[in-house]
């Protein structure tokens, strides 16, 4: 494409109708530029899990595309996502990954912010300012911020709708993977760390991957000849030997127009509880109790058995393995995925080491399961750069008008979409957003100053 | 004198060339992909342990390495689960590991820093190079905290404390033994 940035993404280099995209959406520095312009500004972003900061002064460092924020909880208890970003000169005005602070000096010239973002201190405001700084002006950019059932969520966008509005129908299945093993709203506990890691891949190929990719189970062929599950069994998943049992449909779910989407089993009867840690009592016996509660409390809605997806634009939920990983962009060359993983509460340690030693397993660089997973995402990314190679579109017309609305149950939601087993519906309801937002040039850049100004 | 400083010398000599013998060989065997090889080295009770290190303020270093047993780690597992990564890796179809990639595992600044009739804590620093396909290229640089076990002339690794000086990981993926 040359230098030149497209101006039409939808039906050109996104071409939905016709089940294909152009490689260049992976691979041109172009359209990188007008993501961090047009996408991620405008959408609401993963930042972390209330527990991460559970303490008034607690922080943690988080991301919002490239960009550091301070996401902390403030010593009156209230959370704030901040650009980590000295409005005087722009370093960072925090450095450490986490912490307990009251305020945040900026090391450069001293610029000093309280925990609410506050510009509380600036050195030499009268010899320097002559008292003519208005503080009140330059506290740190603060994001608009979104709590969800203990998930914290943020966005630049004033006129971005709120996040529950902008969830729209994933509210059935997001709500399912921030309800507990029992099927209630209750408190989940990030553990300690967080994985952070580079992948040499555009970001969107993990969104995309998470978003509904039961297709690419080949690649994962050696992990299922190991064993990998909690349970000591050979697999992949808990679910692998349970549900072999079962009459079920494994679907594909997508949220159109907000570019959700969500991939689970729908059960086709209710089925009683299969033991599965039958080794470990105490594990045994907290997830044969959540299962039970979770069948009186839900009903026929406990048919459904979620397994993950992706929030547009750039953080997947995975159930199970309870983790939210983040495909934060850096460059269009690479990605640095964030990933965080959480247990119940006030569950037994005994299950908690359990989730525990079979995440880091499962997921991440060491996971035996995502390690294949990159392996595909770095070499389908230079799959995308070639000159002659990028000439050629990507294929992603599988399962094209085969999606089923109100099916196989009209409580899986009204207007969601629905296929079964392998399909590329989630990826196309995905990227028709993307080419949506694309096409939606930015206001302005700069602000607080006139449009003129900036012009 | 019971015994003269020289005789004294002599047997940490003596140990240190036990202990540099038996690393050179366990390097020998991972950079030959002698995994199953390697796996006899570990202790049927070993641990393995590999914490996530993150950036802290002034007086708080004590919190750089996530803790073991409790918060995430990049490896926190024994022998079966070690058992599990080589056996992935000789399906010969685990993606990320085919095709295999070529390591030179280097140790350096070798202590022993305690001996008892069972066992020895070491400390060594690492330095593995590893290149895969045509350009995938890793350098990773740490600790290693090993507790040997005395088998014999020889040893096993009854616990090995791997800490990599990075804390966003530079590498996509770890794959390889440390």
């Amino acid at each position: 494409m040359g230098g030149d940035a497209p101006h039409k993404y939808t039906g050109d280099l996104v071409n939905i109708e016709r089940g294909r995209i152009s490689r260049e959406i992976f691979s041109a520095r172009a359209v990188y530029d007008d993501e961090l312009e047009r996408i991620f500004p405008k959408s609401w972003l993963f930042i972390g899990h209330e527990s991460q900061v559970p303490e008034p002064g607690d922080y943690i460092l988080s991301r919002m595309a490239e960009e550091s924020v301070i996401f902390n909880r403030d010593r009156r208890g209230k959370l704030h996502v901040m650009l980590n970003n000295c409005r005087h000169r722009g370093m960072r005005v925090c450095r450490a990954d986490s912490g307990n602070a009251r305020k945040f000096m900026c090391p450069f010239h001293a610029w000093t912010f309280s925990d609410e973002g506050a510009l509380i201190g600036v050195p030499k405001l009268d010899t320097g300012y002559h008292n003519e700084l208005d503080k009140s002006q330059w506290g740190l950019i603060e994001a608009r911020v979104a709590r969800y059932h203990g998930f914290v969520f943020a966005c630049w966008d004033e006129e971005t709708p709120d996040f529950e509005t902008y969830l729209g129908d994933l509210r059935f299945y997001f709500d399912d993977y921030c309800e507990l093993p029992d099927g209630t709203f209750g408190d989940w506990q990030a553990f300690g760390g967080i994985f952070k890691w580079k992948v040499p891949c555009n970001w969107k190929f993990g969104a995309e991957n998470f978003a509904g990719d039961y297709y690419h189970n080949p690649s994962h062929a050696s992990v299922d000849q190991v064993v990998l599950s909690p349970a000591g069994t050979k697999g992949r998943h808990t679910y692998d030997e349970v549900t072999r049992e079962r009459e079920l449909y494994k679907l594909n779910i997508c949220v159109t127009p907000e570019g959700h989407t969500a991939r689970g089993e729908l059960f086709k009867d209710d089925y009683d509880y299969i033991p599965t840690y039958q080794d470990m009592a105490v594990v045994e016996d907290y997830f044969r109790e959540c299962y039970t509660k979770r069948q009186e409390r839900l009903g026929e809605k406990a048919r459904w058995f979620g397994h993950g997806g992706t929030i547009f634009p750039n953080v997947s939920y995975s159930n199970g393995v309870q983790s939210m990983g983040t495909w934060h962009p850096s460059g269009p060359n690479e990605t640095e995925i964030w990933r965080i993983f959480l247990a119940p509460k006030d569950a037994p340690v005994e299950v908690k080491n359990v989730l525990r030693h079979y995440v880091i397993r499962y997921q991440g660089p060491a996971g035996l399961t995502e390690q294949d997973d990159m392996e595909n995402w770095g070499s389908a990314h230079l799959g995308a750069k070639g000159t002659i190679a990028r000439r050629h579109d990507f294929h992603y017309g599988m399962g094209m008008g085969y999606e089923q609305k109100g099916w196989p149950v009209e409580w899986l939601g009204g207007e969601v979409h629905a296929t079964e087993d392998v399909s590329e519906q989630n990826q196309r309801a995905y990227y028709a957003r993307w080419a949506e937002m694309m096409d939606t040039p930015p206001d302005t850049r700069r602000h607080p100053v006139s449009v003129e100004a900036a012009e | 004198m019971d015994q003269s400083p020289d005789k004294a010398l002599m047997d940490q000599i003596l140990v240190r060339y036990r202990v540099e013998q038996f690393y050179t060989i366990e390097a020998e065997l991972l950079d030959g992909r002698q995994f199953e090889a390697w796996l006899d080295l570990l202790a049927d009770d070993i641990r393995y342990w590999m914490p996530v290190t993150r950036n802290r303020n002034f007086g708080e270093w004590d919190g750089e390495h996530t803790n073991e047993g409790e918060d995430l780690n990049w490896f926190d597992e024994g022998k079966f689960e070690l058992e599990q990564r080589v056996k992935q890796i000789m399906t010969g179809i685990h993606w990320a590991e085919e095709p295999v990639s070529r390591t030179t595992h280097m140790f350096s600044n070798l202590q022993v820093i305690d001996e008892s009739a069972d066992t020895l804590l070491t400390r060594v620093r690492f330095l593995i190079y590893r290149n895969r396909n045509e350009t995938e290229t890793d350098f990773f640089v740490g600790k290693r905290h090993d507790k040997l076990r005395r088998i014999g002339e020889g040893f096993e690794v009854a616990a090995r404390e791997i800490y990599l000086d990075q804390s966003v990981l530079q590498a996509k993926n770890l794959t390889i033994f440390f």
